[in-house]
């Protein structure tokens, strides 16, 4: 096998391996904020960026391993070129959560703006869950005063569940790849007409008049605030909510979510990214289908029919009355006169215990549910 | 199925017959469409020609419930040309004879007949499945909501060996669960047969052990009823106690109206659910359950995965996790359930019995779930069944089975044929994703999906509120002019309740497992002369 060195170690790698994969197996993180694992390099972002002896800077997203490369993923240079790449990003939109170098010129008007309907002035929904502010962040970078060219466009609220506001798009890509290699929707393309690259719709403006099937899938892609789960924006904040992962209730795919929990309610839910079965990818009932649990509409309280009726009452009259029905059914008529369906959306436990109820304790085999569809 | 949805990426060849993938298994598609960009070959049989189709080489549009002539015929020609794996028929099944037999009589122009489609498309069809291998075989209800659909599932088996795609990676039948749980329900033994673990209540050595293990002296010998014939017994008085647990038949049953008429006829009936629903209306008792993520448990998803499901938020007003239900119900019958959680519950009871699910627990499936077979702790799960040929009963079997069309065909009072199945943006009757913001005005009703060419003909307007009758009921409904559907094609969801495909759909069952014939039933469309909608 041919080999390289990465920060002086001697590194095996298959032929065909990127830079940026060799250091991903070896847990050598690189940052990037175009590149979306198991889809093609773009290297547009031109952040991932690694010394290399002979080649000098390299990004390491679509840098091709080489038998004898010398790489190094860090130092002086290697973070001042980065931090370069990433102040030209900040520079291209409306990083309004303060990354952008400062909001002073822009104030009022952000003020005056901000109690309006959806605006570009808004304050970013995606405050402090943000991999650009993180780099920002991390590498200090300064973008200036702010180009204000983003101010003409006017987010997409056409549907209900992404917001698109291309004032903070990057031209990343990620969600184009999203949706075109991952998911193959093919709803979306990057666009040029804007003066630079955003993402953008292959049919018509809207996304609910082209191919999209709001899986959501460009939104978990999107590494900054431009897309963005509508039925969550502006709900939660990352340190205050706790990550639950569960498994879908619709269909049998069963793919593992990660639901974000605040104050005991769901807020919004993601893919559990290389999870087994569906590596990070949801559609849009596991993605949106939750909040019908939080509904005005939820039983609460056991009832019982009277004079045709329903009537709330406890839980121990609602089961006593049961089983003393059940019991007078048996009696009479034995056991085969009681009948049951369990639920194949319920968990196996529930089922379980219902068939266990009608064979250990009414002693009947009339146990189904709609196993065939 | 008896593979794995990880081996999708790295198929080379898939054979998708009645499974409208795309909408009811989205993310399962999502596998299928990278590994046809990738390469991998995609032949598609279904009536329509859905999205799916658009990503495949070949789109096989067959008529509505003529899967096994089809099938048939591709192993005609598989056994004819001598394309099918002689050493795996030789060496791992037996009846090989028997399907040559009864093949022999389904030469393509036969299978053509009745598929309605070209001779020389099945004869291709054939060379291609035999060319590559293995190749993977999914479908989904289009092949079991027949009154032939064990037969279906079956010939669906017969040509995976025949073509010597079984017991290997990237290979297998692989039925999609419409559920997500189904899986898991039947493991758990909600059927009338059989104990957790598919265990026989009619084998005794299955009955003492449960019996010894739940601490009863007895346990019922024969096996019980299905829900169909549950549902008659309410008629006929047979069944006087009825227990409904998280389903709204009224809505999901076929023939709305006779299914009303049969809850209405129930002595006693118990719902628990988290909503008010169709079926609730018919209730003497309702007891208030927990959803998803209000309690700790597993769902088993189609590729045999126990995976944990997790408590995010807590159950409303007096609501309590179903177990808890049951527990208090064998309570108040004298038996007191030693375990109060469901972790418990499968920890010490389900994988203690069932032995295919011994070596899950609670503690081993943190992270991603374990596949069963999965005997021992040690075990890492099973990602595709049968390995090398090796099937439960030592060889795999043909069951040759003849073609018979559905239970009610086209005539000239209904001369369409209806078929039924579930859309993208909705879950069955809505209870649910009815109540989840935004999927409403993502699909906010039904439609009746017809071709272009049937609405030309009658001057249907995409849009335009037609009527759509069967013997057993009519609905109003907006038509979707739509070339996904062949002509002389209605096809209908079960989402909406009004313009419910129930009320038409018809209640023939499949003889063996009493699967209603969704896929298939006559109807008639008229177009509404003024706009009202209503009857
Ligand atoms: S929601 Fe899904 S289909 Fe729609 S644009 Fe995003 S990735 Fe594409
Ligand atoms: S919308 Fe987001 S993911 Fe898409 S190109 Fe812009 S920044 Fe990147
Ligand atoms: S997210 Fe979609 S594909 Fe995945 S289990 Fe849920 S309903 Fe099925």
């Amino acid at each position: 096998m041919p080999f390289l060195s990465i920060n002086t170690h001697r590194t095996f790698f298959e032929p065909g391996q990127t830079i940026l994969e060799i250091c991903d197996a070896l847990s050598i993180r690189i940052p990037t904020l175009c590149h979306l694992k198991g889809t093609s390099a773009s290297g547009v972002c031109g952040v991932c960026l690694v010394a290399e002896k002979e080649r000098g800077m390299i990004r390491a997203c679509d840098a091709a391993a080489r038998e004898g490369m010398d790489i190094r993923t860090d130092g002086f240079d290697v973070r001042a070129a980065r931090k370069k790449a990433i102040e030209a990003l900040v520079a291209t939109g409306n990083h309004n959560c303060g990354v952008s170098g400062g909001m002073t010129s822009g104030f009022t008007d952000f003020q005056m703006d901000a109690g309006r309907m959806e605006s570009s002035f808004d304050l970013c929904p995606v405050w402090g869950d943000c991999r650009l502010q993180d780099l920002v962040y991390e590498y200090q970078a300064q973008a200036g005063g702010f180009d204000t060219a983003w101010k003409k466009e006017v987010p997409d609220v056409g549907n209900p569940m992404i917001v698109r506001d291309f004032s903070r798009c990057i031209g990343c890509g990620r969600c184009v790849k999203a949706c075109n290699e991952i998911q193959v929707n093919r709803a979306i393309d990057m666009d040029k007409s804007w003066g630079r690259d955003v993402a953008t719709t292959v049919k018509g403006s809207s996304l609910t008049d082209s191919d999209c099937v709001f899986c959501g899938e460009c939104i978990q892609a999107c590494p900054v605030g431009a897309l963005v789960d509508k039925k969550a924006k502006n709900l939660w904040r990352p340190w205050e909510v706790e990550k639950v992962r569960t498994t879908c209730p619709y269909c049998g795919v069963g793919c593992q979510q990660e639901l974000h929990v605040k104050d005991g309610k769901i807020v919004k839910v993601a893919g559990v990214e290389d999870a087994a079965p569906n590596k990070g990818r949801l559609c849009v009932k596991g993605r949106f289908g939750y909040d019908f649990i939080y509904s005005d509409e939820r039983i609460k309280m056991p009832v019982i029919r009277e004079n045709g009726e329903f009537r709330e009452v406890s839980w121990e009259q609602a089961l006593d009355y049961t089983a003393d029905r059940l019991k007078q059914i048996i009696k009479a008529s034995g056991p085969d006169a009681v009948a049951g369906v369990s639920c194949a959306r319920s968990i196996n436990e529930d089922s379980y215990q219902m068939q266990k109820l009608f064979r250990a304790v009414f002693k009947t085999n009339n146990i189904d549910h709609c196993a065939r569809t | 199925m008896t593979n794995s949805f990880g081996e999708f990426g790295q198929a080379k060849m898939f054979f998708v017959i009645g499974s409208n993938m795309t909408e009811a298994h989205p993310v399962a598609a999502t596998f299928v469409k990278n590994a046809v960009e990738k390469g991998a070959s995609l032949i598609v049989a279904d009536p329509r020609r859905h999205k799916l189709a658009a990503f495949a080489d070949i789109h096989l549009g067959l008529a509505v419930g003529s899967d096994i002539a089809l099938l048939n015929g591709l192993m005609h020609v598989l056994i004819k040309e001598e394309l099918y794996d002689k050493s795996f028929v030789e060496n791992h099944t037996e009846d090989f004879q028997k399907l040559r037999t009864l093949v022999e009589k389904y030469p393509p122009e036969r299978a053509g007949a009745i598929s309605g489609i070209e001779p020389e498309l099945i004869v291709e069809t054939a060379r291609r499945l035999a060319r590559v291998k293995p190749v993977m075989i999914c479908y989904t209800l289009g092949i079991t909501e027949h009154t032939c659909g064990r037969n279906n599932v079956v010939s669906v088996a017969n040509l995976q060996m025949l073509l010597g795609n079984m017991g290997v990676a990237c290979g297998g039948v692989n039925p999609l669960r419409g559920q997500n749980n189904v899986q898991g329900a039947c493991d758990m033994g909600a059927l009338p047969n059989v104990y957790p673990g598919y265990q026989a209540v009619t084998d005794p050595k299955a009955r003492e052990k449960f019996q010894a293990f739940w601490g009863v002296d007895s346990l019922p010998q024969e096996i019980g009823l299905m829900i169909p014939e549950m549902m008659e017994g309410l008629e006929e008085k047979k069944v006087r106690a009825f227990y409904i647990f998280g389903e709204n038949l009224a809505n999901t049953e076929p023939d709305i109206a006779k299914v009303e008429k049969e809850l209405a006829a129930a002595e006693f009936l118990i719902c628990q659910d988290i909503f008010f629903n169709e079926t609730t209306r018919f209730a003497d008792v309702v007891f208030p359950a927990a959803a998803w993520s209000e309690n700790d448990g597993t769902f088993t998803n189609s590729e045999r995965r126990v995976s944990r499901v997790r408590t995010a938020s807590l159950p409303p007003g007096e609501a309590r996790p179903n177990w808890w239900i049951f527990r208090e119900i064998a309570r108040r019958f004298g038996q007191e359930w030693e375990f109060a959680s469901a972790r418990e519950i499968w920890d010490n009871e389900i994988s203690v019995l069932a032995p295919n699910l011994g070596g899950i627990k609670y503690g081993r499936i943190e992270g991603d779930g374990l596949q069963w077979p999965c005997p021992s702790t040690d075990h890492p799960g099973t990602g595709f069944l049968h390995n090398g040929g090796a099937f439960a009963r030592g060889k795999g079997q043909f069951l040759p089975v003849d073609w018979t069309p559905p239970a009610e065909v086209p005539d000239a009072d209904y001369p369409f044929v209806l078929s039924t199945g579930r859309r993208l943006y909705h879950y069955h009757t809505r209870t649910q994703t009815g109540r989840c913001e935004g999927l409403n005005d993502l699909l906010s009703e039904e439609t009746a999906d017809i071709s272009p060419r049937d609405a030309a003909r009658m001057s249907i307007a995409d849009g335009e509120y037609i009527r759509v009758s069967s013997r057993r009921g009519k609905v109003t409904v907006r038509a979707r002019v739509t070339e996904e559907v062949p002509e002389g094609l209605v096809w209908m969801a079960f989402h909406f309740r009004e313009n419910n495909a129930n009320w038409l759909a018809n209640p023939a069952f499949d003889p063996v497992t009493l699967t209603a014939e969704y896929k298939a039933c006559a109807v008639n469309i008229e177009k509404q002369v003024c706009e009202c909608q209503g009857n």
